[in-house]
């Protein structure tokens, strides 16, 4: 290959854009990243937390394959806290409310502390594609050569802000969109369509009366979301909680007919999990009240974010309907809330690895692909960073199962199923949810990230030994036995049934009254609380993770019937135009990925499933003959 | 489609015959056999040569009945059709017999084949040669095609209907759950206990009769329900001597279960039939004629089916015809016994649209006619005898109505015991096995419902 500027150059320093920058200049690779202004590299620009249900998991995720969001979230960290501690371990999640300057600073530090890592102003305009291959980017001075491309824009492509029945394009409050873009990957050939979010107001804190609002603190000592992390340094703050009321909502519904949702001027399909206060009023109308969760942006400010109203409604209806709200009366409002518009890639496009399947060696990542979520964005940037990587170095795809990780979830659902509104994880969304725990993250992943090279030889050690003493201890647990006269007082006390003759204390800890700290500290090992959590959970939890590993190994197999990339799908008899098309559209990597595909039916697969070993076959013996 | 479990099926399309095979193919299929297997000289399944033939019985170790006398072949793999290992379990008893042992083998872990998979599975693991390859997609995808048409043709009934209902009903339960667990910091209260038993019982009831109201599932599991009735000293004891005389259903005694005296269970052609009330048919000689119809008439309460019995060489009694009208809404046969006497019935007297059967009890006349229409009556028009597609998707529904009713019920049981996630398993469960039946499977409708019943969002 002729001499390139860089190995990967990565277009956008968002939460994508950086984790793929660093994957790939972790991985050996010369990087370049492209950012229209250095100064907002690792922006928050919705709210400023990072982690929540599903999210944290995704963090924990990119954090055990040596991605850099869960340090820095605990670095910038301002607030800890275990949601759904009253619900079953798989269900935890840790959110952490980051202060966001803070958050960039140390985003851009580890950047530029990168070997090998490049951050280069300016504005690419144009994809440079050369006989199905990607050549490399124009910017607005400049073209650069390289081997590898990764997109991740998130909304700035043809971004159109609207505030009231006002719009004008955008990238972001205050930040130009990107046009030229856009064009290039449309005259690529890549289908888009166009996607729709919102922001709510950022408020004046030394305006508003917190002594009548909830007060939530974090949990101490603070939860870290990085397994990494060994203290915590920032002072903590607190969050607080207002609602809206009669009064808000009159106002809202009186001014409807100046929202750009309601007079037909946004064409964007907007989140129904984030819908704006406008939204909310109209179709929850019998709800006399909507949470308010006011978040502050950092230490060093007195600005805070009004999570829970988010509008495009015009600034003088603003200001008029967030001064009904308690607290609020006296509130001087610094940037008004707005919607934003914005292009996305239909992600039915793109291979497992986020590569494109039209061009070789173009990957999209984050917000393009329409997703929504910083995490979402960051879980993309560190796959399509490594592929490019791995691609580049000449070795096999990293890709992850459903079963394997909330990464694989995503993008799994992404090329699938495609998306037509933002999309965001749930817990819900993954059918192995006991199985992928954030507290089991490290122990599901971390030993590929170390395979690839993005996880420290020390780092990999210790996960073996934990892995090895959790193991062990399970192992004592279930051979060791306890007599009735020494559990039973522990028994009593925790109000459980006591035991006649001995027992192992595998089959003590089982009961959902008894916790490992129960067992009397004769029969006890001194251990790690994390090797303890293990231990806990995979002894009271064993039956149905034992029912999901089950489903999973099922579903494993037909994973692992391989759709060949030049299979031809018309022509299978019995298989319908419909299902052809469908399939033709996503082209699934393997049989488990046809399945998914909306509308595929079990017969199909059927069909398929034989469709396929015929064509093994037909080519083992072509090749045979030419041997 | 899981391409490593065992499945298993009725291989021989039979129709009346009353000899097929079940025939299981997959790792577990020795193991699931030996389940159900008994050998009269203790002979096991998984141990000995391969390709064998061994005589024994199939019992239900549940309630210890016997189903079926069988001869089983063990064939292990990699000689065999599917290259798997196959168990074939040739059973003589009749067509519901040969069901009985099907489910009973669905019952211990196997799973029931899709159209086609045996010769899918023998193609896929290399037994059937390329150039074969396409007429394997040309069978499966016609029994598919006619396996979706009878489906549909069986789904445009009710049944669609109902299952849509309950599963928009099992979606509503789920949303509620997966809502409280997706959105902690929403303002959505914790489920209400007991709303959810409310939702969840009225899921599990509706389901509960699905399963009962198949006719098909409830012969199976009960036996067809009988009266035999009439006034006394027609030859009811006789009769029921003679029924019980070749095809008494042997079933073994279950430890610690006292059996109920005052029923026998007769297996005619395979068809599991209950006589209810014997102590009251037997005793019936020497008590009063209006007690006699006291207790014709309970024992005709709940019944199935009901045997009138008539003294042919007598005329109609008053009793006789009150007992005639009394059962003109059930199932009846009328059976006129005593035809080796001179005949005095006057036949211008029975209900034509009924069925008439004429016997000799004491002398074994025409008992062969009776069971002939005890077989007909019982299943007129359901086809259950017909071991066919229809029947084969009709199991399938059930099975998968059973394990959505299995489902919701763990979750009732463990909705204090059990954390939201895990029972959140349960109704995901019963959820996959609802759109089984018909044919859906979009995890997606859960996130709708919470977004549009729930205000999610900051």
């Amino acid at each position: 290959m002729e001499r390139v500027d860089y190995d990967i150059i990565v277009v956008g320093a968002g939460h994508a854009g950086c984790e793929a920058a660093l994957a790939g200049a972790r991985m050996g690779l010369s990087v370049a990243v492209f950012t229209m202004n250095p100064w907002t590299i690792g922006q928050m620009s919705c709210n400023p937390a990072v982690g929540g249900l599903a999210k944290s998991h995704l963090v924990r995720e990119i954090d055990a394959l040596g991605g850099e969001m869960a340090k820095v979230t605990d670095r910038a960290g301002i607030q800890f806290k275990i949601l759904n501690r009253s619900k079953g371990p798989a269900v935890w999640a840790t959110r952490v409310q980051c202060d966001r300057a803070l958050y960039r600073r140390y985003m851009r530090e580890v950047l530029e502390g990168q070997e090998g890592l490049e951050i280069i102003g300016g504005m690419v305009e144009e994809v440079i594609v050369e006989r199905g291959r990607v050549w490399g980017i124009r910017t607005n001075d400049n073209i650069y050569r390289a081997k590898a491309v990764v997109i991740a824009t998130g909304t700035f492509l043809n971004g159109l802000i609207h505030i009231g029945l006002r719009n004008f394009p955008s990238g972001r409050a205050g930040e130009p969109p990107s046009t030229g873009l856009s064009r290039s990957l449309r005259a690529i050939g890549l289908r888009m369509g166009r996607l729709k979010t919102g922001t709510p107001p950022r408020l004046d804190g030394r305006s508003i009366d917190f002594s009548v609002m909830e007060r939530q603190d974090g949990d101490t000592p603070p939860p870290f979301m990085s397994i990494f992390t060994a203290q915590i340094t920032n002072p903590q703050l607190p969050c607080y909680i207002t609602y809206t009321n009669d009064h808000t909502h009159r106002i809202i519904r009186d001014n409807l007919r100046y929202s750009p949702l309601y007079s037909g001027r946004i064409v964007g399909r907007g989140p129904r999990y984030c819908p704006s206060i406008e939204d909310k009023v109209v179709r929850f109308g019998d709800k006399p009240r909507h949470q308010i969760f006011i978040e502050p942006e950092g230490i060093g400010t007195d600005e805070v974010y009004a999570n829970g109203i988010s509008t495009s409604l015009p600034e003088e209806v603003q200001e008029e309907f967030i001064r009904t709200i308690r607290g609020l009366e006296d509130v001087r409002i610094n940037k008004y809330g707005y919607a934003i518009e914005y292009d996305f890639v239909y992600p039915t496009q793109l291979r497992p690895t986020l590569e494109t399947k039209l061009v070789s060696g173009l990957y999209l990542a984050g917000q393009i692909n329409g997703t929504s979520g910083y995490e979402e964005a960051a879980a993309q940037g560190i796959i399509a960073g490594i592929n490019a990587a791995l691609k580049i170095k000449g070795e096999s795809p990293f890709i992850l199962r459903r079963d394997e990780a909330y990464i694989g979830v995503l993008i799994d659902d992404l090329i699938t199923k495609g998306t037509n509104e933002p999309y965001r994880m749930f817990t819900s969304r993954a059918e192995y949810r006991l199985l992928l725990r954030q507290d089991n993250a490290d122990l599901r992943l971390m030993e590929k990230g170390y395979r690839i090279g993005l996880i420290k030889k020390e780092h990999m050690d210790a996960l073996l030994r934990k892995k090895a003493m959790i193991e062990s201890e399970i192992e004592r647990l279930k051979v060791t036995r306890v007599k009735p006269g020494v559990i039973n007082p522990v028994l009593r006390r925790l109000g459980g049934s006591e035991i006649r003759e001995d027992t192992t204390l595998y089959q003590i800890l089982k009961r959902p009254e008894v916790s490992y700290m129960d067992i009397p500290d004769s029969h006890r090992n001194g251990l790690d609380p994390e090797v303890v959590r293990q231990v806990e959970i995979q002894t009271k939890y064993e039956g149905y993770i034992r029912r999901q590993i089950e489903m999973a190994e099922r579903f494993k197999r037909i994973e692992d019937i391989r759709i060949p990339d030049d299979f031809v799908y018309r022509g299978i008899p019995g298989l319908s135009n419909e299902m052809v098309e469908k399939l033709e559209e996503v082209r699934p990597l393997n049989l488990g990925q046809a399945s998914r595909i909306p509308g595929v039916t079990p017969a199909a697969v059927s069909l398929l499933m034989v469709a396929v070993e015929r064509h093994r076959r037909q080519n083992h013996r072509k090749k045979g003959a030419l041997s | 489609m899981h391409i490593e479990d065992t499945i298993a099926a009725i291989s021989t399309p039979l129709g009346y015959s009353g000899i097929g095979i079940v025939r299981l193919s997959g790792k577990d299929a020795i193991r699931i056999a030996e389940r159900v297997f008994s050998s009269p000289r203790g002979k096991s399944l998984s141990r000995g040569p391969t390709h064998r033939l061994l005589y024994g019985h199939i019992i239900d170790h549940e309630n210890g009945e016997l189903i079926d006398e069988v001869l089983v072949s063990v064939m292990k793999a990699p000689n065999t059709y599917t290259r798997e290992d196959i168990v074939e379990i040739n059973c003589h008893g009749g067509p519901l017999p040969l069901r009985r042992v099907l489910e009973l083998v669905l019952r211990h872990g196997a799973r029931l084949a899709q159209p086609g998979e045996f010769t899918m599975r023998a193609f896929l693991n290399g037994r059937i040669d390329l150039a074969q390859s396409e007429a394997v997609l040309d069978i499966i995808n016609s029994l598919t095609e006619e396996g979706q048409k009878v489906a549909m043709e069986q789904l445009r009934g009710g049944l669609s209907k109902r299952i849509t209902g309950l599963r928009e009903g099992l979606i509503g339960l789920t949303a509620i759950v997966e809502a409280y667990i997706d959105f902690p910091d929403e303002e959505i209260t914790p489920p209400d206990r007991n709303e959810l038993v409310e939702r969840a019982g009225r899921i599990q009831t509706e389901l509960g009769e699905l399963i009962s109201s198949s006719r098909y599932g409830l012969i199976l599991r009960e036996g067809v329900k009988t009266a035999i009735i009439g006034r006394p000293n027609v030859g009811k004891s006789s009769l029921l001597n003679a029924l019980l005389q070749h095809d008494r259903a042997i079933v073994t005694e279950v430890p610690g279960t006292t059996r109920d005296i005052i029923e026998e269970y007769l297996n005619i052609k395979g068809l599991p039939v209950r006589i209810m009330d014997t102590a009251g048919i037997r005793d019936s000689g020497d008590i009063a004629e209006m007690e006699g119809v006291e207790r014709s008439l309970r024992a005709m309460q709940g019944s199935d089916l009901v045997l009138l019995v008539l003294d042919g060489s007598e005329e109609l009694h008053e009793t006789d015809i009150r007992l005639i009208e009394e059962s003109r809404t059930k199932d009846v046969i009328i059976v006129i016994n005593k035809i080796d006497l001179p005949t005095r019935i006057s036949p211008e007297r029975l209900p034509p649209d009924k069925p008439l059967v004429r016997i000799s009890a004491l002398k074994g006349i025409g008992i062969e006619d009776l069971k002939e229409e005890i077989v007909d009556m019982s299943t007129k028009g359901r086809k259950v005898y017909e071991i066919d597609t229809p029947l084969v998707t009709r199991q399938r529904h059930l099975m998968a109505l059973k394990r959505a009713h299995e489902a919701i019920t763990s979750f009732l049981e463990g909705l204090d015991s059990l954390s939201p996630e895990i029972l959140a398993l349960e109704l995901r469960e019963a959820l996959d096995a609802l759109g089984e039946i018909i044919g859906i499977t979009t995890p997606d409708d859960i996130l709708n419902r919470i977004f549009s019943e729930f205000c999610i969002g900051k």
